[in-house]
């Protein structure tokens, strides 16, 4: 083998105490397609960042270890350094100007000019543009990927697949390019552009282009990767070279965690198998998350974990059910239908949802803890009320009654039920969110990312609490999370959604292989039998 | 100590603490120049009374998330036609104040909410929209006023011809009507009780709705729209009512200001009556999201006490002609733009 081209030893990073990745090292030949795996939240996009000198990293009190790019060690502080090297990167946004030819994005800001009449007065700014060249550069970076596209025509209007074609052939066409990141290119793409994109890697690796290729795509991955590195909670897991991968092993090590299961005392099933919750045909469009067609059915007094990665569609189904977003389908509670796209119909019938985006639809930030607490209630229940001549007022000393009592029961850690939730830590937050939601007296709550941005402790006992709400109040619940471990931990079944699809059930000690492929949509082909 | 200081003046805002600052030069400068402070003040207590509603229209539109109602015009147009109707069925004193009341409420119902239903289309534009619905309106009604076809000799021109006048004295009608209700003077100081208690009751009206489930489902979709939503809250319903409401303050706002002022001022008077209001509320602390009956009170009375005692001052110091109207158009309108900067809120 000749000497590496690119070389990271013991990279560690931490975002505000928070570590991120512990002590990375890998290392990438000349002309190999070396894929990097890993969950969500791994810190596959974060090494990327600092490959590329991405400025996040440096606001962020940069990183240790060393990059030997090249045989040299590096000190790459800005994107700039980075491409001057010859790393190029291709984002996961598209960072094209939609109104400018493909020609024209792909020479922007490295056109070719020539002179003309008036820059040789005015000097080089005034040069014009050789469009002529910039033209068959263009095609000849096109015709490397194998794609078939006038390079003349606008970027906008253009599909997914084609602009990030665009993006690659960009890269490709800076002369020194050596080393190539793409971060999930294939997330937008449809199958054929898949292939067609995978064939053109291909391509490039003959030509002598490394290429770092993040994904969670395993087929791909097997398809094209000349090793393999698997990452997981900021840690390198597993080196694997082609050979001796298997979907299975790359799955198992990609969610294989220790899992703590939460002290669950065994539970009692009342034996009922009745449904409370029957989803038919569920479509959702909530951008980044659509969900294309989900069937599923909710066992009254369960907890039901959702996963999935990201950008797959679970958070969709129960914002879908909630009404926040266009939803169509057939959505059965308690054996009658509800009306979809209607808040206020799903609330009635005693469903709640507790948000992912807590800080933007979950709270009134700069309101008090109780007026956050009731007014959901307030509004869909009438609670909280009396009629004065007519007129529903608003009771504040039976808000406050209930506020101080939800205080006390879940444990919020504040100055008083007056305090605004934005200067709550961010479980406390959380608690008051579901305590929102309880106070409807739901029979159904669904909650979504309930961990999200708050810290372990909080998530433990924000966990804790849904546990206690489903033994001792009876309630059900539908978690969705993109935290798998924490599925695990409280739930009795778990749902994964792949491609805005159910993919299958599994029990939560259900082994990592399985999750593992159903998250990268590998299990409907793997398996036969679902458990 | 000093950190006990700093968080007080955090509270109360440096916006007031600078207009306090300045108006606490001009009274100075009054003394200096030995103006009659007794008459200033009462010009402030009259004043600040005078614009109170107007100011006060400004809280249920910024409650319920269309900021600040740039197009008060639109209500104040209301209330103008109530009056100008009124004075046609050839009414008087209290009931033609009560009919005109009765009048602008009802076309502001239905003002409001066509103009409820454009604010509704040009979300996060509301302001701006606004401003120039509330120009184009007043612009449509100088045509009803030269057209419509009254004949009350108390508003055409007394010479004939087509059309009302500009301004119509109210002398006849209900001029001075909550001005002289109840008014006391304390050593030459006039308060003008009634004026106040009315202003009192339409407050007290306000903040009670804001303590209704109405009121209060609209000050959710005014702080957080995708919040509200998920409360299953109708926000583009609570948005119409918040408008409706400032529309009809602004015609119950109107009216009180023509009875203080005397004068029922047509064609193009009502064009820029929204700003000194916006300004008021700005001043006394409000934002763009969030407004209280104390921010109307004490902005309003900040403004008014601003304007009345610059006049006078500026006439004392630039007693050559035109000088002193052109210094008070500058300060007028200065503290309006020191004000819209303020917009983002004075905490």
């Amino acid at each position: 083998m000749s000497k590496p081209i690119l070389q990271l030893i013991d990279i560690s990073k931490d975002y505000y105490g928070n570590q991120v990745l512990k002590k990375v090292n890998l290392t990438v030949q000349p002309g190999e397609v070396h894929a990097i795996v890993g969950e969500n939240g791994a810190g596959k996009s974060t090494l990327m960042n600092i490959i590329f000198g991405m400025p996040v990293i440096h606001n962020t009190g940069g990183f240790s270890g060393q990059i030997i790019f090249d045989g040299e060690p590096v000190n790459i502080d800005s994107p700039k350094v980075a491409m001057e090297k010859g790393i190029g990167m291709v984002h996961q946004e598209f960072m094209l100007l939609p109104g400018f030819t493909i020609t024209e994005n792909l020479k922007l800001n490295r056109e070719i000019t020539k002179h003309n009449l008036i820059s040789k007065f005015l000097g080089d700014k005034m040069k014009s543009l050789d469009m002529e060249s910039m033209r068959k550069d263009a095609r000849k970076a096109l015709d490397t990927l194998g794609v078939d596209i006038d390079e003349m025509l606008p970027v906008e209007g253009l599909p997914v697949g084609h602009k990030q074609f665009v993006e690659i052939a960009r890269e490709i066409d800076k002369t020194n390019m050596k080393l190539l990141v793409f971060d999930e290119p294939t997330a937008v793409l449809t199958e054929i552009e898949a292939d067609l994109f995978l064939k053109a890697v291909k391509k490039l690796s003959n030509e002598g282009i490394a290429i770092l290729f993040i994904t969670h795509r395993l087929n791909e991955v097997m398809q094209v990767a000349d090793n393999i590195t698997v990452i997981r909670d900021g840690e390198v897991v597993g080196r694997l070279s082609r050979e001796e991968a298997t979907v299975e092993d790359m799955a198992r090590l990609m969610v294989g965690r220790k899992i703590d299961r939460v002290e669950k005392s065994k539970k009692v099933n009342n034996g009922s198998q009745e449904n409370i919750l029957e989803i038919r045909n569920l479509k959702v469009d909530m951008p980044g998350e659509v969900v294309k067609n989900v069937n599923l059915d909710v066992k009254k007094g369960e907890i039901l974990g959702i996963g999935g990665l990201a950008g797959h569609g679970k958070i969709g189904i129960a914002n879908g059910i909630m009404g926040l977003y266009p939803a169509s389908g057939q959505v059965v509670f308690k054996g009658s239908k509800i009306k979809l796209n209607n808040p206020n119909d799903a609330l009635s019938r005693g469903m709640a949802f507790v948000s992912e985006d807590r800080r933007g639809v979950g709270l009134l930030l700069d309101e008090s803890i109780e007026k956050n607490i009731a007014i959901t209630a307030i509004q869909v229940q009438g609670k909280f009320l009396t009629k004065i001549l007519g007129i529903n007022f608003v009771l504040n000393t039976k808000i406050r009654e209930h506020a101080n009592k939800t205080i006390k029961e879940l444990d919020i850690r504040c100055t008083g039920p007056e305090q605004p939730v934005r200067r709550l830590s961010g479980g406390n937050q959380q608690k008051v969110c579901i305590a929102r939601a309880i106070t409807l007296e739901p029979d159904l709550l669904f909650v979504s990312e309930p961990t999200r941005g708050i810290d372990v402790g909080a998530k433990k006992i924000v966990l804790d609490l849904l546990l206690k709400l489903n033994q001792e109040m009876g309630m059900t619940i539908v978690i969705t999370s993109s935290e798998l471990a924490e599925l695990r931990s409280i739930c009795d079944r778990i749902a994964i959604i792949y491609d805005g699809k159910l993919e299958g059930i599994l029990p939560p000690d259900a082994d990592d292989t399985d999750f593992g492929l159903m998250m990268a949509g590998g299990y409907s082909d793997m398996a036969k039998e679902v458990s | 100590m000093s950190q006990k200081i700093k968080k007080f003046l955090d509270k109360f805002g440096y916006t007031r603490i600078i207009i306090i600052l300045f108006l606490i030069m001009l009274f100075i400068a009054a003394f200096a120049l030995e103006l009659q402070t007794d008459s200033l003040i009462s010009g402030i207590l009259n004043r600040a009374g005078m614009n109170m509603i107007l100011t006060l229209a400004m809280v249920p539109s910024i409650q319920s998330g269309t900021g600040l109602n740039f197009g008060l015009s639109v209500g104040i147009l209301c209330g103008v036609l109530g009056a100008v109707l009124s004075i046609a069925m050839d009414l008087t004193g209290w009931q033609a104040f009560l009919i005109a009341n009765g009048l602008g409420i009802v076309f502001a119902i239905i003002a409001g909410y066509i103009y409820g239903l454009l604010l509704n289309r040009v979300k996060t534009q509301e302001m701006l929209i606004g401003t120039y619905a509330g120009f184009s309106v007043v612009s449509g009604m100088c045509m009803f006023w030269i057209l419509a076809p009254f004949k009350s000799p108390k508003m055409i021109w007394p010479y004939g011809g087509r059309g009302l006048r500009v301004t119509v004295s109210l002398e006849d009608t209900f001029d001075k009507i909550l001005n002289n209700f109840l008014l006391r003077e304390y050593n030459g100081i006039e308060v003008p009780w009634g004026l106040y208690a009315y202003i009192i009751l339409l407050c007290l009206a306000v903040w009670l709705f804001s303590r209704s489930k109405t009121g209060i489902a609209m000050q959710t979709a005014g702080s957080n729209p995708r919040f509200a939503e998920s409360c299953g809250i109708n926000v583009d319903g609570m948005r119409i009512i918040g408008t409706i409401l400032s529309t009809v303050l602004g015609a119950m706002g109107i009216l009180v200001y023509a009875q203080s002022y005397g004068f029922l001022q047509l064609y193009n008077a009502p064009l820029y009556m929204a700003f000194p209001a916006v300004a008021a509320i700005l001043i006394g602390g409000a934002s763009v999201h969030k407004a209280s009956i104390a921010h109307v009170i004490i902005g309003t009375f900040l403004f008014q006490a601003l304007l009345v005692v610059a006049l006078p001052v500026t006439n004392a110091v630039l007693p050559e002609g035109n000088l002193s109207e052109v210094v008070r158009i500058i300060i007028s309108n200065g503290i309006i733009v020191y004000a819209l900067t303020r917009i983002g809120g004075g905490e």
